[in-house]
């Protein structure tokens, strides 16, 4: 009886990925007590519930094979895209942004739910098509892609919506996109860039030139830089110890349980901490690419590929922005940072993979 | 065959993708290495540079806050400056008790139990984690008493900062307003304009009048200083400073002496006054009276002297040069005369036999002048201010026709003075009264509005700024306090345009006649004692506005009414006649006549501003008869 109760939960998770998710999680939570000060129990708890939540959702899109999920993909994207119209129509403005839409019972980031829709979508689009994959199947998907890139984008939501770009844009890569056309876009792209610099919005540039120099705004948008790399710099090699941050403590980091947690780690825990965090997550990412190389259909391999690189992406934004290599754009530490949204968008992610994993002998 | 061929295709694919998977895993370690190798830099190569700036000695960024431009009349007397003082701050982030401190600080300063509970508020509303006041304009004494102790007070420290000061106290405390400690409201109000990085350091903002008006201007801009702080958070030297440029001064048009001359005049009364150029539209003097002190505001007010202004039956608190609404009484006659001539309604002959009384749809109108005043034409009607005149008037114009003319010189809207806050009172109409009573307008209405009784309500700028616009020849100069606005480092000024806000197509002759009627006024009519050997020309009307109904058959008897229910008393002029200087309208409340009590007010104004004469004691009354 007890076995079979143990085997209806266990069957579907993959423990590898699990595990280090879990790890990662511990750091995070450690972390944000830490950042948290004086509110840290309060934040814990909520952090703990999210936590709860999101391994549940993920339990739950695991047990869902992936034939089923594919199934799925066109009413999430059409669903998304409704709600993305809807918010520009009727958002609800908060800083200078449209972002969220009011549902009676409370509010939503409908953009959040195109970060799982999207890759689930392309990936159902080529594994249709399997086999007969030709340009004009890639010029498709880059539609489907870009239409509510551009609607995040109007937001303006920028760092989102090259994120869920990015999403997109690994299904295309691993679906078989031309070398050659890769190497024109990228030429493309940098062409492109004095283009795109003006339909930047002007916060949207400043946050570029104080990359480049932080001093050259140091009350407003530079400010998070050069706090941020000074708290990461003065954490050395084995860091200041946990509770002994400065920077941190004396509230020179803002946001320091959300985007910037990373700068609190780094101060506290040092090179080493850092490298062991990056550890992590190459162990994540790699169980991620060896499930979608061993994925037996199409849309598997697709899926976990381009959700395993699209959840490095995330780690890579964050932690090259926080560290001042990247500009400032509202990214999460993925499984880190505080806040239930990102998480349970995670998990889902990771909840997709283990499904791929878990249902190969089934189909 | 086929099947062979898909497998093959297939297992081609799965050979491509997995390349692919190895492609990008090389990637994520390049990415990876990226970070290590910034990571190494960071807290490696460059790990004593940043060790040293967030333990040993801390960097911070020190806001500079710019000085507030100053406020001159237009002879240049400061209205409003800005004095150094010494505070006690505290930075409460940098406290482990701030009960424990306060109370070991007390032995040291002055600290009452009102100034904590005044600290405690403000360490509510502060934004992030500045430094806060707990005192205030501390004593030299004071001051070196702290700096003995300084040692045992980490995150406490002695800053001079500025204040601002308004030295002439309650004279134009209307038109100037005050500044006041930024509150949430503010705060939100800056975001949305983007120019939170602006007020970094910035305690105060301009609450009303024309600190508020001209804010940004007076403001400057905040520069900031990199500083080294050492571990208790004190400033040890700085490495760079990007001054602060400071914010203009504002140099009014009005004239302070004009305006206290006004003040003075109308002694204990309530009332307004505003006093402008015809033909520039400057706004030579602006009275509220009662007014009240904006120096309580600065520092924030204390619930005493909060309560005593806010709770004040006199509402020192409003402006009401420019929110108080007033029926202008018989000062309306000769807008409504004008109408006349210009839709064609009367001539200047046109003449009738006063009664008395005008009987219309069964009521009888009465006229201030029992027996009535005899054989009137429109010469006289405005000179004797005859009611009976105007009540036949205005029913045959038409309250319409009366709305539309009078629109022209902005009777009900707003003139766009630079002071926010101006209400817009009532011009009545019939599509006015269905919007705000959902009714039609009954004939019988029409009546007392051509004595500008009725529903008729305008404040005292806009009152002002008619007659000015009647002396002016129909052109009318937007009202404006600014002068010009001058760079504080380099003395340059800009001066504010006069803005031609629209010109009236008036018939020459007709504005003509209503001109001399007026100058009548003050020569031979109700206004004849008040500006009795004047050694100038001016032209004036009268006016007397009810504030209760009186019934049909009583006659208003002053002294037996509440005072509060007393009569206003209103008068509008302007002066010389062929070349207006100084256009004048002035209410003042419950106090009777309008040529007993207004006219006195705006002779002493006219004769200072035009001759320099000092009156020596408040406006009399005088006892011109028949006031209205």
């Amino acid at each position: 009886m007890i076995n079979r109760l143990w085997h209806y939960f266990s069957d579907h998770i993959d423990w590898p990925l699990l595990l280090a998710a879990m790890l990662l999680a511990i750091a995070g939570l450690t972390i944000l007590f830490s950042a948290a000060g004086g509110e840290g129990s309060e934040k814990l708890h909520t952090q703990l519930r999210n936590m709860a939540l999101a391994l549940t959702v993920m339990w739950v899109v695991a047990n869902i094979p992936p034939q089923h999920l594919m199934r799925l993909a066109l009413p999430l994207y059409v669903l998304g895209l409704a709600l993305l119209v809807s918010v520009a129509l009727v958002g609800e403005v908060s800083h200078g942004a449209r972002r969220w839409l009011h549902l009676g019972v409370g509010r939503i980031q409908p953009s959040e739910l195109m970060k799982v829709a999207i890759p689930l979508t392309l990936a159902w689009y080529f594994h249709r098509n399997e086999g007969a994959s030709r340009i004009r199947d890639y010029a498709f998907a880059a539609i489907l892609l870009l239409i509510p890139v551009a609607l995040i984008a109007k937001q303006p939501d920028l760092g989102t919506a090259l994120l869920i770009s990015a999403s997109g844009f690994f299904v295309l890569f691993f679906a078989g996109l031309s070398w050659k056309l890769l190497l024109g876009m990228a030429l493309a792209g940098g062409a492109a860039v004095p283009v795109a610099w003006s339909f930047l919005h002007d916060y949207q540039r400043q946050r570029v030139l104080t990359l480049i120099d932080p001093t050259s705004d140091p009350l407003g948008a530079g400010y998070h830089i050069i706090q941020s790399t000074i708290a990461i710099g003065s954490g050395g090699v084995i860091g200041k110890g946990w509770l002994n941050g400065t920077q941190g403590h004396l509230d020179f980091l803002p946001e320091r349980t959300t985007d910037f947690i990373f700068a609190v780690f780094g101060e506290e825990f040092g090179l080493s901490g850092n490298i062991i965090l990056l550890l992590l997550y190459l162990i994540i990412i790699g169980r991620g690419l060896y499930i979608a190389a061993n994925a037996t259909s199409l849309f598997g391999r697709l899926l976990a590929a381009a959700v395993t690189m699209t959840f490095f992406t995330y780690a890579f934004v964050n932690m090259g922005m926080v560290s001042g290599i990247l500009p400032v754009v509202g990214v999460p530490l993925p499984l880190v940072s505080y806040g239930g949204t990102a998480l349970v968008t995670m998990m889902v992610g990771f909840g997709i993979l283990m499904s791929v994993q878990t249902h190969r002998k089934l189909t | 065959m086929m099947l062979g061929d898909a497998l093959r295709d297939q297992e081609r694919d799965l050979r491509g993708f997995r390349l692919r998977l190895v492609f990008a895993f090389i990637l994520v370690l390049l990415a990876c290495g990226l970070l290590v190798s910034r990571f190494v830099f960071l807290q490696v190569i460059a790990y004593e540079s940043y060790h040293t700036q967030a333990e040993a000695n801390r960097i911070t960024i020190v806001p500079v806050v710019p000085n507030r431009g100053l406020i001159l009349d237009r002879n240049g007397v400061v209205l409003a400056r800005n004095f150094s003082a010494y505070t006690l701050e505290i930075t409460p982030s940098r406290l482990s008790s701030l009960e424990n401190t306060l109370d070991r600080l007390s032995d040291v300063v002055e600290i009452t139990p009102r100034d904590r509970k005044r600290f405690k508020k403000l360490l509510e509303e502060s934004r992030n984690f500045e430094s806060l006041p707990i005192r205030t304009k501390l004593t030299e004494e004071e001051v070196a008493r702290f700096a003995v102790n300084r040692y045992r007070f980490p995150g406490v420290e002695i800053k001079a900062r500025l204040f601002r000061d308004y030295p002439l106290g309650t004279s134009a405390s209307h038109v100037l307003g005050y500044i006041s400690r930024i509150n949430q409201t503010d705060v939100d109000e800056l975001e949305n304009e983007g120019a939170t990085n602006n007020y970094k350091g910035t305690d105060h903002i301009g609450k009303t009048g024309l600190e508020q008006q001209y804010e940004k201007e007076l403001h400057g801009t905040t520069g900031f200083e990199q500083v080294e702080t050492d571990a208790g958070g004190r400033a040890i030297r700085a490495l760079s400073r990007t001054e602060s440029i400071s914010g203009n001064n504002l140099i009014l048009s009005l004239d302070i002496n004009l305006q206290q001359v006004a003040e003075q005049a109308f002694g204990e009364r309530r009332g307004a006054l505003v006093a402008i150029d015809p033909a520039t539209g400057e706004v030579l003097a602006l009275v509220s009276e009662p007014g009240y002190d904006p120096n309580l505001f600065v520092d924030g007010i204390d619930q005493t002297n909060w309560d005593a202004l806010n709770g004040s039956e006199d509402r020192p608190l409003n402006n009401r040069a420019l929110q108080g609404a007033y029926p202008p009484g018989s000062t309306f006659k000769p807008y409504m005369a004008l109408a006349a001539l210009e839709l064609g309604k009367r001539t200047p002959q046109s003449a009738i036999n006063d009664p008395g009384f005008f009987n219309f749809g069964g009521r009888r109108f009465r006229d201030d002048k029992p027996g009535g005043h005899g054989y009137v034409d429109l010469y006289k009607s405005i000179v004797v201010s005859c009611d009976t005149y105007y009540y036949m008037l205005a029913n045959d114009l038409g309250i319409d026709a009366i709305a539309t003319f009078m629109a022209k010189f902005k009777f009900g809207d707003l003139t766009g003075i630079d002071i926010k806050g101006e209400k817009t009172g009532v011009l009545p109409s019939q599509a006015w009264k269905q919007k705000r009573f959902k009714q039609k307008w009954y004939p019988g209405e029409t009546i007392s509005v051509g004595i500008g009784q009725g529903y008729n309500a305008y404040t005292p700028i806009q009152l002002a700024n008619a007659v000015a616009t009647l002396a002016n020849g129909g052109v009318m100069m937007r009202p404006h306090l600014a002068h010009a606005l001058q760079d504080s480092r380099n003395g340059k000024e800009v001066l504010v345009a006069p803005f031609k806000e629209r010109t009236i197509a008036l018939a020459p002759a007709n504005l003509e006649f209503i001109k001399n009627a007026m100058a009548g006024v003050n020569k031979e009519g109700t206004a004849m004692r008040a500006f009795a050997g004047a050694e100038y020309v001016s032209a004036g009307k009268t006016g007397t506005s009810q504030v209760v109904a009186i019934k049909q058959d009583e006659k208003y008897v002053e002294n037996k009414v509440a005072e509060r229910h007393r009569d206003h008393a209103l008068f509008i002029g302007y002066a010389p006649v062929d070349k207006p200087k100084i256009a004048v309208a002035v209410v003042v409340e419950n106090s009777g006549f309008g040529a007993q009590a207004a006219a006195p007010i705006v002779r002493q104004v006219l004769d200072y501003y035009l001759l320099g004469k000092r009156p020596t004691a408040p406006a009399p009354e005088t006892t011109d008869e028949e006031g209205d």
